[in-house]
């Protein structure tokens, strides 16, 4: 990482006409029109590369933002584009009283809950055993088989699920070599949440370590010999050096992961449910698709759309605050 | 460390200690060793899951129909045969897809990878008037979005259905892989840019002539992010593309196990061999889709990985 003094000299500057950091003028407004006028007028090539990639975000990504507004308004497919007329909070009214919206809502939080329980410390685990394999061939080997299934479509792992899982599939010969009766188990809510969770973990596994595995090449080796010397084994050098040495790293994932939280695999659930798992597999996300596109019912999933959003908005800024102030590790 | 240790007598002991033997010192207790046996069958545990799917898979689409619905299929196919292979490698809509998927993927990746590097190319020099403003509006979108149906709606009334830019253009930067790369170019030297504006060489030349020539390495990583992740995509082209011409080879798949393709698609199929089609082709599918993934996947995994860590060492 070059240091800041040695950044501000990067090209295209040309020292001479640039303002002093230090030398803020009376006026402050003025230099910093003028300061704007000088940036555009040396810089002005690098702006113009990031033209296309702004008008990007601003239609992809800031247009549908404003778009929200038709939460507020009275949407008509092949109307105006952001709706009719004003109705207020009416469809936010809608869903806080529909308990199909609170059924899903609490889906929503258990398999979240259940994906962050079982996804994010599994890995710490597998990395850290990984780590304790000397032999490198073997540790390259279980590294590369792991990272697999991450680089597969999601419709290519929810085919799978459904393959292994159909009644003549794999998992059903298992049950019925252990004297079982085969268990139709997309079918029946109660099995939802561990099919897709375990088929979460399948995927994700391998992937989530290696961070982990990175952060752990960072810890300095002189402190596994002072904690030797101190006279600790090698649970307690896990547990005193390994793992504090990979908390940043840690912390980072889990404000990460939380603020995905109610964002849960929405295209799995889409191709792994039925009508008849909704009642556990039924997510917010997969609601407000059936809303919309199913029932037409645009201005009604926007709102429900625009409430996940805030909550996941305000998911991550609360985790990272809390981090901040009880760590001290942080995204910003 | 050690030879100092080493002269003085009291020292050996310490010596004793801190001697490294494997990586990390200590003769290895009996305990230790009773862990590397656990350690070993609990990753052998984890390999065989993690392979197991795909194995299986491979096996039920070179088995018979027969073996499959008896539940007999696990490691190995019985009753060995392609038909299935030869029946949907005969579907011509199966090809048309396939090839959408290779089109796909190939332009959207070339627009994300130009878009990418210009941004993050921008935002990687800090003198720049405005970056942290830059660099913000890329990222507060990786926290919030505009959602579902603004984004339907938005891509409608721009008249982009059924054409191949409502695939590509509403992820043509991803702010991750954006991130990845800024912090590359900052790791660049800054001597070089330097000299090359000393010879003479505009922002533009710069770009082309100096830096894309020495970040090979990060944009090849990029590309094969953006192409795996364009390879897989499914759900913009299910929510875009009405019609069954323009679909990738994934929503066709979908279509499949969903039990949603009409008579009419997969009817060549069904009319060659009503039986045979159900169970094979589905596991058919499935590897003739993962295959071009599996096929480059040994070559290009350590890339992904030092990209991903690329992208760890900024935090």
């Amino acid at each position: 990482m070059s240091a800041p003094s040695t950044a501000d000299q990067a090209p295209r500057t040309r020292s001479p006409d640039r303002p002093e950091p230090g030398s803020t003028g009376r006026s402050r407004s003025r230099t910093a029109r003028r300061g704007w006028r000088q940036a555009f007028r040396r810089d002005w090539q690098l702006y113009s590369l990031a033209i296309l990639p702004l008008l990007f975000f601003l239609i992809f990504r800031y247009l549908p933002m404003i778009g929200n507004v038709i939460a507020f308004r009275r949407f008509q497919p092949g109307g105006n584009v952001l709706g009719e007329y004003w109705v207020g909070l009416r469809y936010v009214k809608m869903f806080l009283s529909d308990p199909t919206f609170w059924n899903v809502f609490t889906n929503t939080a258990v398999l979240g809950g259940l994906t962050l329980l079982v996804c994010f410390p599994l890995p710490i685990v597998l990395a850290l055993l990984l780590n304790e394999v000397r032999a490198r061939r073997l540790k390259r080997f279980v590294q590369s088989v792991s990272y697999l299934p991450h680089f597969l479509s999601i419709v290519i792992v929810a085919a799978m699920v459904m393959q292994l899982l159909s009644i003549d599939g794999t998992v059903n010969q298992l049950v019925r070599a252990a004297g079982g009766d085969a268990v139709p188990f997309l079918q029946q809510p109660e099995w939802f949440r561990t099919v897709y969770v375990s088929s979460e973990l399948w995927q994700t596994l391998g992937w989530g370590t290696i961070l982990y595995l990175a952060a752990l090449t960072t810890i300095d080796e002189n402190l596994y010999e002072a904690a030797r010397i101190d006279g600790a084994n090698r649970w307690r050098q896990t547990w005193h050096v390994t793992l504090p040495g990979i908390r940043p790293t840690m912390v980072t994932l889990l404000i990460l992961n939380i603020g995905t939280f109610m964002a849960v695999g929405f295209e799995k659930v889409l191709l792994l449910y039925n009508p008849l798992t909704y009642p556990t597999a039924d997510v917010i996300s997969t609601y407000l698709f059936r809303m919309g596109f199913q029932s037409s019912n645009f201005s009604y999933a926007a709102a429900i759309g625009l409430f996940e959003a805030v909550i996941g908005l305000t998911l991550v800024l609360s985790a990272n605050a809390i981090s901040r102030r009880t760590v001290g590790t942080s995204l910003w | 460390m050690s030879t100092d240790a080493s002269t003085v007598d009291a020292g050996k002991a310490v010596d004793e200690i801190i001697r490294p033997r494997g990586r990390r010192g200590i003769r290895p207790t009996r305990g230790y060793r009773v862990f590397q046996v656990v350690n070993a069958i609990i990753l052998t545990g984890v390999v065989i899951v993690t392979l197991y799917p795909f194995i299986n898979i491979l096996a039920r689409s070179l088995s018979d129909e027969a073996y499959i619905i008896a539940g007999k299929v696990s490691l190995v196919p019985r009753g060995f045969n392609v038909d299935t292979y030869k029946l949907l490698m005969s579907d011509s809509l199966f090809w048309t897809n396939y090839r959408n998927t290779v089109v796909y993927t190939v332009v959207a990746t070339i627009i994300a990878i130009v878009m990418t590097t210009c941004y993050a190319y921008v935002l990687s020099k800090r003198h720049l008037k405005g970056r942290g403003a830059l660099v913000g509006i890329a990222v507060f979108t990786m926290f919030f979005s505009g959602g579902l149906i603004p984004n339907y709606v938005l891509i409608t009334s721009l008249g982009m259905k059924n054409t191949i830019w409502a695939i590509v253009l509403p992820n043509a930067i991803s702010v991750f892989n954006l991130l990845v790369m800024k912090a590359f170019f900052e790791s660049l030297p800054v001597e070089l840019e330097e000299a090359a504006a000393v010879d003479g060489l505009n922002t533009y030349g710069i770009l082309l002539r100096i830096v894309i020539p020495l970040s090979k390495a990060v944009i090849a990583t990029m590309v094969l992010f953006y192409a795996v992740s364009f390879w897989n995509s499914w759900f913009s082209a299910f929510l875009y593309m009405d019609k069954q011409d323009l679909l990738p080879v994934t929503v066709y798949l979908r279509n499949l196990i969903a039990g949603a393709t009409g008579a009419e698609n997969v009817g060549a199929i069904a009319e060659a061999d009503e039986v045979q089609a159900e169970a094979t082709l589905k596991a058919v599918t499935i590897v003739l889709t993962t295959l071009p993934i599996l096929l480059v996947y040994p070559f290009v995994q350590r890339y992904f990985v030092s990209g991903v860590m690329l992208g760890a060492v900024k935090g």
